[in-house]
């Protein structure tokens, strides 16, 4: 039983930091900025996500101790994460809008338009009834 | 086999934390900048958890809950910053 328990403790927490290092290495290897956020915003915090399971497991089947932690970190980041990322996503695009930047080659080409005639939301104008528009302008 | 699972893993950590940093120096678009930022926290966060376990104890952990919440708030500070120019409007 026990070394059941050391072997799915130990391959979770290798599993998590093996993860954590692909999103690195994703962020140092893919061409473009866009690209550059797949492997943190995924690989990282599912990396993350596995080895604060495995550490739940260990305080839990090897100390005896019973810590919520890593539940409220897991559950935090997996909420954060997303939006932090949308956040950065939008940086881009208006850097890319207002010329300040030039986007380099990439694997998957530019993002894809928006549909019809329209544009990214977050180019639009603020509309003059809604108390805090987060538009640009 | 745990112990030399927890070495193994604050290894691939901490290599982790040097890429970030190195695409942290290079850039060359903002963006890339904040996304390495924002990933170190995250990995930083691995380490005290490794750190935690390595030391049966899990004190630490409050600290990977609080750098949790300040790393999503400034990485929004900082976006809302570059977008707006301004962060609470």
């Amino acid at each position: 039983m026990t070394m059941i328990v050391d072997i799915v403790i130990s391959a979770l927490v290798l599993l998590g930091a093996g993860f954590v290092l692909i999103g690195s290495w994703g962020l140092v290897r893919l061409p473009s900025t866009m690209e550059r956020l797949h492997g943190p915003t995924k690989a990282t915090t599912l990396g993350l996500g596995a080895l604060l399971l495995g550490s739940v497991l260990y305080f839990q089947l090897r100390l005896g101790t019973w810590s919520a932690h890593e539940l409220l970190i897991s559950l935090f980041l997996f909420i954060t994460a997303p939006i932090s990322a949308n956040m950065i996503a939008k940086v881009h695009l208006h850097r890319l809008h207002t010329g300040a930047l030039s986007e380099p080659d990439s694997i998957a080409g530019p993002p894809p338009r928006p549909g019809d005639d329209g544009d990214w939301a977050t180019f639009a104008e603020p509309q003059q009834d809604t108390p805090a528009a987060t538009a640009n302008t | 086999m745990i112990a030399w699972a927890l070495n193994i893993a604050s290894v691939a950590v901490a290599l982790a934390l040097l890429l970030n940093g190195w695409r942290l120096l290079k850039g060359p678009a903002l963006g890339d900048r904040i996304v390495a930022l924002d990933t170190m926290v995250i990995n930083v966060i691995a380490l005290i958890v490794l750190i935690g376990m390595i030391g049966g104890n899990d004190t630490y952990f409050e600290a990977a809950l609080l750098l949790a919440m300040v790393g999503f708030v400034s990485t929004i500070a900082y976006c809302k910053f570059i977008l707006r120019g301004d962060i609470v409007e």
